[in-house]
């Protein structure tokens, strides 16, 4: 263990503390979404965090000014320890989100949840049409499941969002998927265009919609803004492969959020580990605080220094910190460079003529290759 | 519920499950915590909030605050109105 448990001053004034942890306590998982943001490379079996340091972890964050927890995985409810977490969190007084496909959950366990303190629930849905959703999640029975946990949910009296990512297969009903949310008692709901990392990446084919498809479906959605305001908050994460300026990833890197791996790995975002030479640090050999503070992964792009033009004089590189590192490095080869979403970037080019290839094109869509994960142990 | 109606003096607000007054000692601050959303505070919001049990009446905790900060109760009672509008629309505050 490291013994460095505080900032500087100097480092304190430098780098705020942050504001919410994303714990992906398991990548294991019930469904098969090809969307999923989880490695496409991982071993999903073994290595996982144990609960005494996932507790420990949560005071640190705690001690370090983490105000939300974020629950997630994989699927949480896999983990046979989310109710002694949850307790945990509650017991050093850091708000509990727990991020679930609702399937592993039982009325039962739900209420446990609440019990040990949980504050709110994020319940993912494929599709607002049954067959097509439980297409999407490659889970036969999936869609039906949910429909109990949300249930769960409301009769606990704990605030439902309900998450919603979209692409080619459902979003013709982007709009009634927000109607949806509504019916099933969500006070929040996430539409959420699918980001092209991961499996998603993998994906790109099967799910990237027309630009038309896309344009009708973000109106429809912003249209309902008005029709259900103090129903629902409408949380509306527009596609960037059409945008003019780059989203300020994670709000800034190393400035606001952390992620921990199911292993122990502390990322400044959860793709950051397919950016080679980048040092992670691990909570099972350092604080968390020491983590935030000191480790190469979380200052490597942190601020503005880093930057090479043309974000170094870019009025706007406060504001969207140069965009995503991760997609930097996918689509330029150097997660130093802009974002090639900006369309200031030398390489914005190669973003239009991918989203040109799916321009009115209907035919030759790919079969999903569904998250799977080779294991070596036999299933349990 | 939309930013024009007036809210009754009768209306008993409260602060739903998942939404919660911290004081982040971190940041020597009170913030309203919900999900997905961390509100700052300032020392009036505070006093409001804090009197959001679901048993005062909106009525009830414009008096209270106007006896507790010598003030005026019309001035107070705009203020409560708008920051409770505000809150409620993002489902912050059950009215």
């Amino acid at each position: 263990m490291n013994a460095l448990q505080s900032p500087s001053e100097s480092t304190a004034k430098r780098i705020p503390a942050p504001v919410g942890l994303l714990a992906e306590l398991t990548y294991r998982c019930p469904l098969a979404c090809p969307y999923c943001s989880n490695p496409v490379e991982a071993e999903i079996r073994g290595g996982e965090l144990d609960t005494e340091t996932w507790k420990r972890v949560f005071s640190e964050a705690a001690e370090i000014g983490v105000l939300h927890a974020h629950l997630s995985g994989g699927e949480p409810a896999a983990r046979r320890d989310l109710v002694e977490i949850v307790a945990h969190c509650t017991k050093v007084g850091v708000y509990t989100n727990l991020i679930t496909s609702g399937v592993g959950l039982t009325e039962e366990s739900m209420k446990q949840l609440a019990d040990a303190g949980l504050e709110h629930v994020q319940l993912s849905i494929q599709d607002a049409n049954a067959a097509s959703a439980d297409h999407i999640a490659g889970y036969e029975g999936a869609f039906a499941r949910k429909m109990n946990v949300a249930k769960w949910v409301r009769e606990c009296g704990l605030p439902l969002t309900v998450n919603a990512v979209i692409h080619r297969a459902n979003i013709e009903r982007a709009g009634r998927m927000v109607e949806f949310a509504v019916e099933l008692g969500a006070r929040r709901v996430e539409i959420a265009h699918t980001q092209y990392y991961a499996w998603a990446l993998v994906n790109r084919k099967a799910l990237m919609p027309t630009r038309a498809q896309i344009e009708k479906a973000v109106a429809e959605v912003e249209a309902l803004r008005e029709v259900y305001a103090g129903k629902i908050v409408i949380d509306h994460v527009i596609p960037d492969y059409y945008a003019t300026y780059p989203k300020a990833c994670m709000g800034g890197w190393g400035k606001r959020t952390l992620n921990i791996t199911p292993r122990g790995k502390v990322l400044p975002c959860h793709a950051s580990e397919t950016i080679p030479g980048l040092e992670h640090w691990n909570v099972n050999e350092h604080s968390l605080g020491d983590i935030w503070w000191n480790s190469p992964a979380f200052n490597a792009f942190r601020g503005t220094d880093w930057m090479p033009e043309p974000c170094r004089s870019c009025a706007r590189k406060e504001i969207d910190y140069g965009g995503c590192r991760c997609q930097a490095l996918a689509l330029t080869g150097d997660a130093r460079n802009a974002d090639p979403m900006c369309h200031l970037s030398p390489h914005h080019d190669k973003v239009e003529q991918i989203a040109a290839t799916f321009d009115g094109t209907e035919t030759d869509i790919p079969p999903y290759v569904y998250r799977r994960y080779k294991t070596k142990t036999p299933a349990e | 519920m939309n930013d024009t109606a007036v809210i009754a003096d009768t209306v008993k607000p409260r602060l739903p499950r998942g939404v919660r007054l911290k004081h982040d000692d971190t940041r020597n601050e009170w913030l309203l915590l919900a999900p997905e959303r961390v509100v700052k505070t300032d020392l009036i919001a505070v006093e409001i909030l804090k009197r959001c049990d679901g048993v005062a009446t909106l009525g009830e905790i414009v008096a209270g605050l106007a006896d507790q900060f010598k003030a005026d109760p019309g001035r107070i009672a705009a203020d409560v109105r708008a920051m409770l509008g505000e809150l409620a629309a993002k489902r912050m505050v059950d009215l």
